[in-house]
């Protein structure tokens, strides 16, 4: 008997039934705050979709939680749980404001050096921890929280220090113009004045990232790391050396992120508030992707495209907030889906067996 | 020799605010860790706490209502995230990862809804916030007004800490549950139900949480903000991790914590020459030093994070 595959076996349909229930939820939020989902809802999908600047504000939006996301599903592949995304973002962003001022350089290689400083911070930022994993056995959990604050106070004291701070302006000056990354020749095509090389940088690391995992020897390595130390340690690979090369990958990554953020859209870091939160929103991505690369880039210019349509929310007075609650219960519902992939594969169980007991009963 | 007490009257003080949020939030933490649930949505259970304490203390004029409220809604997120983990063996980081979105979004969601479009909740008078203290005791500024007249609430957590040792280690269901996190399938051979000992560790995690959140909007600040969380569960998260999940070890992780916190602000108080950026990193370097130097590896409950599915 051929075995058929259903659609229900992959994890695509999932992704796609919990999106769908994730508005319903948010809409029934909506009603009973008294506000109009339908409107409310016209004008997220308006605001992404109406005119084509749009669409292209919403890829550029995506630029940077791709690159998390990507930071994110690679650490998940050694089984580390990279929450450190966030400060490895922020020492990205900041290597490359500072090469973006400071550096002399021609157009198109100013940008291209910014990027080596950004990743190569975002890879130390990553290493570090990785480093005292390795050695002193201490959690990297623990140690990337830590990092991740200790990244956003020196970026806060770098923007405020003498000669990096613009005048009269709580924000570094601006990066030299040679640094930037926006492709001038799309802007009155595109009519969206920040539209950057940033999604094409993501999408050729997602694509590089899919092959290493894939299709090398350190891909194989990484994996097997991930699915049990011990054994992979059995079968001669160094996990730590895996360990230290995957969380220097993954800072990396997050780290090309904050570059493609600050050179492509305001080209300066201002003083931080808050935790501006690309990378927590990189595991998000990440997990709607399904911590595959290429999934990663379709969940990035999801998350992106719902970030930057629910800034217009305030148009209609709907609270943006509810773009967070869809985005909780999507995730919520791709968790619990294995439980729905339990009872659908029971109910296909029985299935088969009355259909067994049937044609037995035939025989007979 | 009398500003020296006063000083350190100030350090303490700043101790004494800063910690309690951390600890009952690690409190719940470790309470869930250790039966075998990984709870990354410490931070979104404070975060509702923190909202619907303050909302509730705004509309009962009763701090202490509004702080146990705060639980409450910190326990009905605990309820989901234990539906996610235990009942439907989904992956507990991503769970997590959604109550880090559901909880704060709800909160600013309902705040808008409430009080018209504000992210804000009204300020709270402060006889609607938990209370201080020996009221008159002592005189304004000194070692004992700054140390011991300090928010009720803080004591409170302090001796949450001691019962709770209690329960871990001298109780029937202190027992069970850190068996949970190691063996599930030993419990349930003894006859013990892991799911429900997982589901009372992560609705306790929640309520602490809801707590911890509650306890910042209740005295720390008077009213809601968006940035009144921001970070909190995850350093409290972090203070688990570094008292090797017992909650002996997160108490002195949140102390340590809160100590550097009032060394930071009253160094930064004191006309510091030191720019508040670097003072601030101190918290985090500090901890991280004290890990390399003393504490080094912990060993994570055997069975945290994998979900556990009855045989028939």
């Amino acid at each position: 008997m051929k075995t058929k595959v259903s659609i229900w076996d992959g994890n695509f349909i999932y992704v796609i039934l919990s999106i769908i229930v994730g508005f319903l939820v948010g809409a029934i939020l909506l009603v009973s705050a008294g506000i109009d989902p339908g409107l409310t809802y016209s004008t997220l999908f308006q605001g992404i979709f109406s005119r084509p600047k749009y669409i292209v504000y919403a890829f550029v939006y995506a630029a940077p939680y791709i690159m998390t996301g990507l930071s994110v599903a690679f650490s998940f592949k050694t089984g580390v749980f990279n929450i450190g995304a966030e400060g490895q973002f922020v020492v990205g962003s900041l290597a490359a404001v500072l090469v973006g001022i400071f550096g002399n350089f021609p157009p198109v290689i100013h940008p291209l050096i910014c990027f080596v400083a950004a990743a190569a911070a975002g890879a130390a930022w990553g290493a570090v921890v990785g480093l005292m994993k390795i050695k002193r056995g201490i959690n990297e959990v623990l140690s990337y929280i830590m990092f991740n604050w200790i990244a956003y106070y020196l970026s806060n004291y770098v923007v405020m220090h003498k000669g990096v701070k613009a005048q009269s302006i709580e924000t570094t000056k601006n990066v030299k113009d040679s640094a930037r990354t926006i492709i001038k020749g799309l802007i009155p095509v595109t009519g969206c004045t920040e539209v950057n090389a940033g999604f094409f940088i993501a999408t050729i690391c997602a694509i590089l990232l899919w092959f290493v995992i894939k299709k090398t020897t350190f891909g194989y390595q990484l994996r097997a790391v991930g699915l049990s130390k011990t054994a992979s340690e059995y079968g001669g690979i160094s996990s730590s050396r895996i360990f230290m090369t995957s969380m220097a990958i993954s800072g990396m990554l997050a780290g090309i992120g904050g570059a493609i953020q600050t050179l492509g859209m305001s080209g300066r870091i201002p003083q931080f508030s808050g935790q501006e939160s690309f990378g927590f929103d990189g595991i998000t991505v990440a997990l709607i992707g399904g911590t595959d690369p290429i999934g990663c880039i379709f969940a990035g210019l999801f998350y992106g495209a719902m970030k930057y349509g629910g800034n217009k929310l305030t148009l209609v007075n709907a609270p943006k907030e509810i773009v967070n609650i869809i985005m909780g219960t999507i995730i919520f519902f791709i968790a619990i889906s294995l439980l729905f992939k339990r009872i659908i594969k029971g109910v296909q169980q029985k299935k088969l067996d009355k259909a067994k007991e049937l044609a037995e009963a035939k025989e007979a | 020799m009398d500003t020296f007490v006063n000083v350190l009257g100030l350090i303490l003080s700043g101790m004494l605010i800063s910690t309690p949020p951390l600890l009952l939030a690690a409190l719940g933490s470790v309470f869930s860790e250790k039966s075998g649930v990984v709870n990354i949505g410490i931070e979104g259970m404070m975060t509702i706490g923190a909202f619907v304490g303050a909302v509730g203390a705004y509309y009962t004029h009763n701090g202490w209502i509004g702080f146990l409220l705060g639980g409450c809604a910190g326990m009905v997120l605990g309820l989901v995230h234990a539906f996610a983990c235990v009942t439907c063996g989904a992956d507990q980081t991503i769970a997590g990862t959604a109550i880090n979105f559901i909880g704060p979004g709800l909160a600013l969601f309902l705040c808008k809804a409430m009080f018209d479009n504000s992210s804000d909740t009204p300020s709270l008078p402060t006889e609607y916030k938990i209370p201080k203290l020996f009221k008159g005791v002592f005189k304004s500024g000194s070692f004992g007004y700054n140390v011991f007249g300090t928010y009720s609430a803080v004591w409170v957590s302090f001796i949450l800490v001691a019962v709770i040792w209690f329960v871990f280690y001298k109780t029937s269901f202190g027992m069970r549950l850190r068996a949970a996190g190691e063996h599930p399938e030993a419990c349930e051979t003894l006859g013990i139900d892991v799911f429900k000992v997982r589901y009372a560790c992560v609705l306790l995690s929640g309520f602490l949480a809801g707590l911890g959140g509650a306890f910042v909007t209740l005295a720390t600040v008077s009213q809601f903000r968006p940035t009144v969380i921001v970070g909190q569960g995850f350093i409290a998260i972090a203070a688990v991790i570094f008292g090797k999940f017992t909650p002996q070890g997160a108490f002195l992780g949140c102390l340590l914590f809160g100590l550097c916190n009032g060394l930071k602000s009253v160094l930064s108080a004191m006309g510091s020459t030191v720019s508040p950026n670097i003072l601030s990193m101190i918290p985090y370097i500090v901890t991280i030093l004290v890990l390399i130097l003393f504490v080094g590896a912990g060993r994570v409950p055997a069975a945290n994070g994998k979900p556990y599915i009855k045989s028939k």
